[in-house]
């Protein structure tokens, strides 16, 4: 009876180190001390979007995206849809929330009604502009593209998980003018909303906008311990490219042909300790 | 606790699964909490099609703004539900069991409502998208500055080698400059560096994806309960 | 004329992408293909299989993507059965049944009649699973939990259903050949599947998806087939390797290409067009 898998052993330091990261970080957020976040433009540009919208006397258009609230994308959507509805309350902006799955539906009804008791308009929020119209794909950016089209939304946000309907929905956006706002980790459907948007979250920017806007400390902590995920991942690049080249540069170097075995099949493979 | 409870559900799965991942002990443990993800995920689409009923049907009745496309939405959904069940135009396999035979056999009517109706409505969305692509080129592409120089040079590349047009402009060139063809360039572009960018995009992702789902089996992000 | 350019109504972009799709299509004139790597090392992980290896087929796309993903799906289901290899399908997609289905009725029982295929023997249809990547993760240990039973409902181990008593683990397969839209699909299978236990897997996707499988290529990817052009190159492989299949009735992908050439040229005039107005427009202004 295995108790171990050894062969993953690696993976699983790794995994502690990436997760402490975040919680260490966490922790030092809350005891008090300031972490920077850039500027982030396409969350810096909801303000103006809604503003432009509200003075326009048209609506706000807030797509979550196409799957449900067990997936994390989802989870980042729902949390700029509580920034945009709060700002969407301050300036009495209508904003309407069309969704495909009937649970994100639920997050985002109590979500937007939470960010306009926050924003002190309670009387404001109406269950009515956020629904559920198909979990289908094409049938659901069909209904989106002809909303857009019949009320031609001024402000469209896009955040979430998108496939195909990507450029359909910004393509319509753009011939309707409106402000576009875009915010997705596939990363196939970046290049579609860089071309048509006037603003894209690209790939983990969607994932820290909820610490951009909320600046609480677990958020914060979080995007911290990202980064030292990054800075791993960017530690262990350097040095197997070093290594890599080293040992194809000098192929006789029992060290260097051991270095790279270490690190391709062992700490990064199936070899266990080692 | 109507926090509290779904939280723990989803802490002590989440940490099964990863457990399962290092300790082949817990290997059942992973396999039956898979078991329940499907169950819920078929149930998943019970609630999806009662929910797209009711939400519609409300829409109805109140004759908000567009409840035209709510009843057409309806009677859609009803038709193909009752086409399916009552497995009309299926010829049973048991002629004294009258709904025994498959459900979508060739020819019943719920086959004919996917092939002829679902299918080609699907497909022509989908369509749309090439039609959308020569405008967003047309209207988007600008050569602003290096970067915008740089992306279209790419663009034209990869347009070219992958076609013929691409194979056959550089015909010429010897097999020993293959690399320097239309597609040869493509296949640099795409092997090297869109790998590259691949990759970077796909580490920063995953570790956003890792570091969400840690707050989230801690129970730090319950936004996915509708609280903050 | 500058002014009627820069205020082109979109309506007559999309006409002229209507004719330059149409006329090749009403025209039918091919293009010889040459495979590329990833594909002639698709192409190789089936025919250097040892005949009558298990093979699972994932179709995890809609009717929507049928018109790109379906030469793919005819030209690798045609691959193995001139290997007689064991082709088990099944589908994380709910629309992707349907054409499991019709891929079963058109290829296998009418194109290789005469081959005389058995369900049960030769292929079998597994069908939909709703568990998306858990379903994967869970067959990586134990398949038949999350397929007790094959699509019509009779039990894996039934003894009218020879090739699927020693499938246990996924890795009982040969190979996992994805054929596939979006989510679930391919990263899925790379990171549960061909990752952990080093299956050996070939993608045929999307062309949106295809840059993410370069990361992948060749250490969890044996092959890619990228698009309808990676579906071209395929059948030019198989054509080259088996001469019956030259036959243009085979050739479904072969024949897109033409459209795929002239609406890749449209889009390139297009772009030469906007930006020649942007600039005729700045030195416009600049004379001011």
């Amino acid at each position: 009876m295995q108790w171990f898998d050894r062969s993953r052993a690696w993976f699983g330091v790794i995994l502690l180190l990436v997760c402490g990261g975040v919680v260490i970080f966490t922790e030092l957020v809350k005891s008090g001390r300031n972490l920077h976040i850039r500027e982030i433009a396409g969350l810096k540009a909801i303000e103006e979007a809604v503003g432009r919208a509200t003075e326009m006397g048209r609506p706000c258009l807030f797509v979550p995206g196409l799957q449900d609230m067990n997936e994390i994308p989802t989870v980042a959507g729902i949390s700029v849809l509580s920034h945009v509805a709060r700002i969407a309350a301050e300036y009495d902006a209508t904003i309407e929330v069309p969704t495909s799955r009937s649970l994100v539906m639920t997050a985002a009804r109590e979500t937007v009604q939470a960010a306009y008791f926050s924003a002190g308009r309670a009387d404001a929020y109406s269950d009515d502009r956020i629904y559920y119209v198909t979990e289908e794909q094409f049938p659901y950016v069909a209904y989106l593209t002809g909303y857009m089209v019949r009320e031609k939304p001024a402000a469209c946000f896009y955040a979430g998980t998108f496939f195909a309907e990507s450029l359909i929905l910004a393509e319509t956006g753009n011939s309707i003018g409106a402000i576009q706002i875009a915010g997705t980790s596939e990363a196939s459907q970046l290049p579609f909303f860089v071309a048509a948007c006037d603003y894209t979250l690209i790939g983990e920017e969607l994932f820290a906008a909820s610490a951009y806007l909320s600046h609480e400390p677990h958020q914060l902590g979080s995007l911290k311990g990202q980064d030292a995920g990054k800075l791993l991942a960017a530690v262990l690049l350097a040095a197997g490219s070093l290594i890599a080249t080293a040992a194809a540069l000098m192929p006789n170097s029992h060290a260097l042909a051991m270095a790279l075995h270490f690190l391709k099949d062992n700490l990064l493979g199936k070899g266990g300790p080692g | 606790m109507k926090s509290n409870i779904p939280w723990l559900i989803a802490a002590v799965t989440g940490c099964t699964m990863i457990v399962a991942w290092f300790v082949p002990v817990a290997k059942d443990w992973r396999d039956e909490a898979g078991t329940w993800y499907e169950i819920l995920a078929a149930i998943a689409f019970v609630l999806g099609g009662a929910n797209l009923f009711t939400q519609h049907l409300q829409k109805i009745s109140a004759r908000r703004a567009g409840w035209g496309y709510s009843a057409v939405t309806l009677v859609a959904f009803v038709g193909t539900l009752v086409v399916g069940l009552l497995k009309v135009g299926v010829i049973p396999d048991d002629p004294n069991y009258p709904w025994s035979g498959y459900h979508q056999e060739e020819g019943s009517a719920l086959w004919w409502l996917f092939y002829y109706v679902y299918n080609p409505l699907t497909a022509a969305m989908f369509a749309l998208l090439a039609f959308y692509v020569a405008s967003a080129a047309f209207r988007a592409f600008r050569v602003k500055n290096a970067e915008a120089t740089l992306l279209l040079s790419t663009a034209f590349i990869v347009l070219l080698g992958r076609t013929y047009a691409g194979a056959w402009l550089t015909s010429p060139v010897p097999d020993e400059y293959s690399a320097l063809t239309f597609p040869g360039l493509t296949a640099i572009i795409l092997g090297v560096f869109n790998t590259a960018g691949q990759r970077a995009i796909m580490i920063g992702i995953a570790l956003g994806v890792a570091a969400t789902s840690l707050k989230v089996l801690l129970g730090v992000d319950r936004s996915y309960l509708g609280s903050d | 004329m500058l002014d009627f350019l820069k205020n082109l109504d979109r309506r007559w972009i999309f006409l002229a992408m209507l004719l330059a799709v149409a006329i090749p299509v009403v025209m039918q004139k091919t293009f010889p293909e040459k495979p590329t790597k990833l594909v002639q090392d698709a192409f190789d992980a089936i025919e250097n299989l040892p005949d009558e290896s298990n093979v699972l087929f994932s179709f995890d796309y809609e009717p929507s993507t049928e018109g790109e993903l379906a030469p793919m799906a005819k030209a690798l289901i045609r691959h193995c059965c001139l290997k007689r290899h064991k082709m088990f399908f099944m589908t994380l997609w709910p629309g992707g049944l349907p054409l499991i289905e019709q891929n079963i009725e058109d290829i296998i029982s009418k194109e290789y009649e005469e081959e005389h295929f058995a369900r049960g023997k030769d292929y079998l249809n597994l069908g939909y699973n709703a568990g998306r990547e858990v379903a994967i993760i869970v067959m990586g240990t134990n398949f038949k939990r999350m397929f007790p039973t094959d699509n019509d409902k009779i039990p894996l181990d039934d003894p009218t259903l020879p090739m699927a008593h020693d499938i246990d683990r996924l890795d009982d397969m040969d190979l996992i050949v994805d054929i596939s839209a979006g989510y679930p699909g391919m990263k899925e299978w790379v990171q549960y599947a061909a990752s952990p236990y080093g299956i050996k897997l070939v993608i045929a996707s999307t062309a949106v998806q295809a840059p993410q499988a370069y990361p992948y290529y060749p250490n969890q990817l044996t092959g890619v087939l990228a698009a309808i052009k990676g579906a071209a190159e395929y059948e030019a492989a198989l054509g080259e390797k088996y001469p019956k299949y030259r036959d243009p009735a085979f050739n479904d992908a072969i024949r897109r290409m033409a459209p795929q050439l002239w609406a890749h040229l449209l889009i390139i005039g297009l772009i030469l067009l906007g930006n020649g107005i942007y600039f005729a427009e700045r030195i416009k202004g600049t004379r001011r």
